[in-house]
This record gives C-alpha cells, sequence and structure tokens, in this order.
C-alpha cells in the first residue's frame, strides 16, 4: 500500500510534463492526454484519500533531504479531499464546454488550451499538497500564468483587457504574498510548515516578535485576499468570467479562486497556527469584508443585464460566504467555509457551462432578453441552470442549502456582534440572491424569440454528459452531506 | 530612528517595494506598470539578499579546504532570490506579450483609454 505515497507527487510531475508534451501535440492528441491526466488525478486522489482515511496523514520527501533541509509534500484526509474535488470539477468543466472549445478559441491555438489546462491543474494539485512555503508561491505563479492565458485565450479585444486587469491585481497579490513569506523567513529562518509553526509557537512563548507576526499575517492574508477576489479586490473578476471560454470562466471560478483559499486555511492552521492567527483580529477583517462582499456582489448581479456577468458577480458574493465563514474564527466556521469551497464549485462551474449551452440557442448573446424562452430550445441547460439557480439560493434538497445550513449554525455558535450580523445578513443576501437567480429562470422559461429556434440543434453528448453527472453531483452535495462533513472534520483535526 | 539606519537595507527595499506597488496599481501606461512591478520584485530579492548575509563571511562556495559552515553566509536567500527572479521574468515576458497584443490591436500603452476603445467596441 505504501506506493500510494508517491501518488501526489506522481500526479504533478505528470501534469507538468504533460503540459509540456501537449504544446507539440495536435488539438485531438492534446485533449486526449488532457483528459487521461485528469481521470488518472481523480483516480489517485480518490487513492490517496482512502489511504489517509485508514493510515493517517504522511508526508513525502522530495530529493531525499530529510525535514529542515528538503522540500516536502503533506497528504491529510481535507488534502485528498480537495485534490479529488478539484480533479473532479476540472473533468466535468472540460466535458461540458468541450464543445465550445472549437467555437471559442482558433484553430491553431486549440492545443495550447490543453497546454494551460494540465499547468493549471499541476498548480492546483501543488498547492493542495505542499508542506513548503516558497513552493507554495512558485505555484501561485504558475496558477497566474495559467489562468491569465485561460482568459487571453479568446483573442478578442474584451478579453485580451480582461486578461491584463486580471493579471495586474494578480500580481499586486502575490508581491504582497512574496514579501509576507520573506518576512516570515526572516523571523524564523524556515520554508516548510511545520518548522515554520514550531518556531512561531517558541517566539509566542517568549512574547517576542508580536508585532512583526501581525504583519506577516496581514500582507499575506491581504495577498491571498486580492488573489481569490474578495470584496472590495474584485474589479477584475467579472470581465475575466464573463468573456472567457465556459470551460475557462467554470474552471476559474470554482478551482482558481478556490486554490487560493484552500492555501490560506493551509497558512492558518499550519504556519501560523489557529490560535495566533484568530488572536490576531484579521479574522474580523475577514468578516467584515466577507460580509460586505455578500452584500455589494448580490446588488452587482441585480444590475446585470448580461446572465454571464451576473454569475460572475455572484461569485463574487459568494467569496464573501467563504471569507465570513473564515471570519467567525471557530473550527465550525472554518469547516463551513470549506463546505462552502465544495458547494459553489460544484454549483457555479455547472451555471457557467449551462450559461453557454443557453446561450448557444440564442444566437450566442449573453442578454437576458435574447436569452428568454432559451431553457425550451435547450432543455438540458435549462434544467441545469434551474437546479444551479435554486442551490445558489438555498433551496432545501440542493447543496447550497447545506452550506448556508453550517454557516448559520457557525455563526449561532457564540453569541456576540458577529453572530447578530451574519444571521441578518445571511437572510438578506438570500433574498437577494432569490431576486436574482429567480428572475434568471422566469426569464429562461418565457416562451418568446422563437426565431432562434432550430429543428436539427442537439445539445451535444459530451455536454449532456457533463451537466447530468453537474446535476448528479448537486443532489449529492444537498442530499448526503455528513460523509463529506466529517471528512472535513477528520481532514481539519490533521491540520492541527 | 536609529534602527532605520541600521538596517538601512531593509529600510530602502521596503519603500523601493511601496513604490512599485503604487506604480503597479495606479500607473495608467502599461510599460510603467511593467516597470512597477519589477521593482517590486526586486526589492523583495535586495530584502532577502540582505538577510541572508551575514557580516565578516565568505559566499558559501567550496574551494578544496575542510567546510565549517560557520565561515559562510547563508545560502538558500540565493537559491530563493534566483526562483524568484525566473518567476518575475516569465511574469513580464507574459505581461510585455500581452501590451504588444492590445497597442497593436489599440495603437495606445493608456490602460483606461483601451478600456474606453473596448466598451466602444461592443
Amino acid at each position: 500500500m505504501d506506493f500510494i505515497r508517491n501518488f501526489p507527487f506522481f500526479c504533478i510531475v505528470l501534469a507538468l510534463s504533460s503540459g509540456v508534451i501537449s504544446s507539440v501535440l495536435s488539438q485531438k492528441a492534446a485533449k486526449a492526454l488532457t483528459f487521461c491526466l485528469v481521470l488518472l488525478a481523480l483516480f489517485t486522489s480518490a487513492g490517496v484519500l482512502v489511504y489517509t482515511l485508514r493510515f493517517g496523514e504522511f508526508t513525502y520527501m522530495m530529493g531525499h533531504f530529510p525535514a529542515p533541509w528538503g522540500n516536502e509534500i503533506r497528504a491529510g484526509v481535507l488534502e485528498a479531499v480537495m485534490a479529488l474535488f478539484f480533479s473532479l470539477i476540472m473533468l466535468l468543466s472540460l466535458l461540458g464546454g468541450e464543445k465550445y472549445l472549437k467555437l471559442d478559441i482558433e484553430e491553431p491555438k486549440q492545443n495550447l488550451y490543453f497546454v494551460l489546462i494540465d499547468l493549471l491543474m499541476s498548480s492546483l494539485l501543488a498547492l493542495v499538497y505542499t508542506n513548503d512555503l516558497f513552493t507554495a508561491y512558485v505555484f501561485v505563479e504558475i496558477n497566474t500564468i495559467a489562468a491569465g492565458g485561460l482568459i487571453m485565450i479568446r483573442s478578442n479585444g474584451h478579453s485580451m483587457l480582461a486578461a491584463t486587469k486580471y493579471m495586474i491585481m494578480s500580481l499586486l497579490g502575490s508581491g504582497l504574498l512574496l514579501i509576507g513569506l520573506t518576512l516570515q523567513y526572516d523571523l524564523t529562518g524556515h520554508l516548510l510548515m511545520s518548522n515554520i509553526q514550531d518556531s512561531l509557537k517558541t517566539l509566542a512563548e517568549h512574547g517576542e516578535y508580536t508585532m512583526p507576526l501581525t504583519v506577516i499575517i496581514g500582507l499575506i492574508s491581504v495577498g491571498i485576499a486580492i488573489k481569490s477576489a474578495l470584496f472590495p479586490f474584485h474589479a477584475w473578476l467579472a470581465d475575466a468570467y464573463g468573456f472567457s471560454t465556459a470551460s475557462s470562466a467554470a474552471i476559474l471560478s470554482s478551482l482558481v479562486s478556490k486554490a487560493y483559499i484552500f492555501l490560506l486555511i493551509k497558512i492558518m492552521y499550519r504556519v501560523i497556527g489557529t490560535e495566533v492567527f484568530w488572536n490576531s483580529k484579521i479574522t474580523n477583517v475577514f468578516f467584515v469584508l466577507g460580509v460586505a462582499g455578500m452584500l455589494f456582489g448580490s446588488f452587482s448581479a441585480i444590475r446585470e443585464h448580461d446572465m454571464r456577468r451576473m454569475i460572475a458577480f455572484s461569485s463574487v458574493a459568494q467569496i464573501g460566504y467563504i471569507y465570513m465563514g473564515l471570519g467567525f474564527g471557530t473550527t465550525l466556521g472554518v469547516t463551513a467555509a470549506v463546505f462552502h469551497i465544495f458547494s459553489h464549485a460544484a454549483t457555479k462551474s455547472m451555471l457557467f457551462v449551462a450559461c453557454r449551452g443557453l446561450s448557444e440557442v440564442s444566437g450566442n448573446k449573453k442578454d437576458f432578453s435574447d436569452l428568454k424562452g432559451a431553457g425550451y430550445r435547450n432543455p438540458v441547460a435549462g434544467v441545469a441552470f434551474t437546479v444551479g439557480a435554486f442551490s445558489m439560493v438555498g433551496v432545501p434538497l440542493f447543496a447550497g442549502f447545506i452550506s448556508k445550513l453550517y454557516l448559520t449554525s457557525a455563526a449561532l455558535e457564540n453569541f456576540d456582534w458577529k453572530m447578530v450580523i451574519a444571521v441578518i445578513v445571511l437572510a438578506i443576501s438570500t433574498i437577494l440572491n432569490a431576486l436574482y437567480f429567480i428572475r434568471a429562470v422566469i426569464s429562461i422559461y418565457t416562451p418568446r424569440n422563437e426565431h432562434y429556434r432550430d429543428a436539427n440543434f442537439h445539445p451535444g453528448i459530451t455536454f449532456c454528459a457533463g451537466i447530468v453527472c453537474f446535476i448528479v453531483m448537486n443532489f449529492m452535495l444537498g442530499l448526503a452531506s455528513d460523509p463529506l462533513i466529517r471528512a472535513i472534520e477528520i481532514g481539519l483535526r490533521m491540520f492541527s | 530612528m536609529g534602527h532605520l539606519f541600521s538596517n538601512y537595507y531593509e529600510a530602502v527595499s521596503v519603500i523601493l517595494f511601496g513604490i512599485g506597488f503604487t506604480t503597479l496599481l495606479l500607473n495608467r501606461n502599461m510599460i510603467k506598470k511593467i516597470m512597477g512591478f519589477n521593482i517590486m520584485d526586486t526589492a523583495i530579492y535586495l530584502f532577502l539578499a540582505a538577510k541572508g548575509y551575514i557580516f565578516n563571511r565568505k559566499v558559501p562556495i567550496v574551494t578544496g579546504e575542510v567546510p565549517t559552515p560557520e565561515q559562510y553566509i547563508n545560502p538558500i536567500p540565493a537559491g530563493l532570490v534566483l526562483t524568484g527572479i525566473v518567476v518575475s521574468v516569465s511574469v513580464t515576458a507574459v505581461m510585455l506579450s500581452l501590451t504588444i497584443r492590445l497597442y497593436r490591436r489599440y495603437h495606445t500603452l493608456d490602460i483606461d483609454e483601451i478600456t474606453r476603445l473596448v466598451k466602444e467596441e461592443k
């Protein structure tokens, strides 16, 4: 069984090398290679999950240099669940959006799309598994470049400008992250997460360097918050999600920003230590910005006439939910936040893919007036959009309900100012979500625009397969969330 | 104030970081933005290099005699700086290529102007 310990490293290296190989392959071969890779990542992460559930966490030495010098990979239950889920969402997003790659991307560039996907996959897995902060920084940058490529590959003016704005904001974020890591290295002299935590504990016992530590926590947190589009750093988000191709938007919203948040949780638990982190008051900043994001994201979404941009602004609100969960500064809050990472990723990627399917039968337009009646013209996409909308609003049976339930119970755990605000804002935000999502569902089921009807239209097998899997996953998260919640709890316990 | 002058490397690199950061954030010219990004990253490398130096010690290269770690400065920041330089070079390349494509299309480097032109394109 011990060979399973090699799986995380193999996946990362295979993803990197297949990215290199894909650049010289034809579009078909590159696509096949990427699908094989994502499937492999899916199965190996499942293997790692079973292994960690049975034998506990393990660290994997790279290059046979022991702990304080060498580089390490660490896998626990939470990492394995994350990797499994990321591979699954990646697979379904590619499957659902596969048909539109040909429409949206010029012919000679299509194999390059899969190069970017491979690089993104490797950086996502590395961010999930790494135990070394500087490695994390390097893969954050690889992630940024690959994500920027995914936006700009659709080479029209809008997407190039969106990619530029995305890159600028991301570079600001990674600059802050890097100087935070540098200061941290000066303080502790270590880069491996477990060593850093040991020396920070010694520092905390002697009461030394509390001010620099607060600065470090602030820099790293703000850096990651910029990169994951927490309100008010979300200016790049709407264009980046709105003008890229369907798979890109799905992957960017559900995987890229979530990987950064997972890195933040990792830093919270395994580098700084929860006690110091929660006492540093940065959680209050998360809470306030998260709450503000929940409201303002929804207000912006209500004002939009473009469906893609509306879904993008809804992401701002959902990222706000996650940061609000982190902002409670309790284990229950983090559990709810991690669950919301899963439920939002599963729902939002489905919404983006379904929205592309709806706009395909409406003359490739995205405005509500053109999308009227699209639910009848492309029934599969219509059903998927409805399921996604209900899940986002938080209707029982769907994934979004469970995460709202856990967020509320995390809020009610302590009776303080956060509880009052959180409960009120959750209620308001649910109403706002309902306002714009129900409006969208009603408009796609308003029988209009018959001139777009094409009798020979067929949504395509890959699209249907992806959508059906998405819907099943949503119901699974909504109806059988207990095993996942328990896995998250075990994983968080392994973290600390 | 005394600390500021005895740690002048760190003080200078933090000031440079601030200059680079604000240029990247606020300047409208794309090329100046990229220069700001490079200043910001270089400031961090200066900081790292300054922190890795230990007074009166040698470069960590073994030349014949039996080495003891006490003779050498800390080599790890140098490794981090090298890695960081590779990262920032590749990001700069991506940004420059994006700028070239935007310039070919809109004949300006001003990001606000480009935003206006893109909006009109619709």
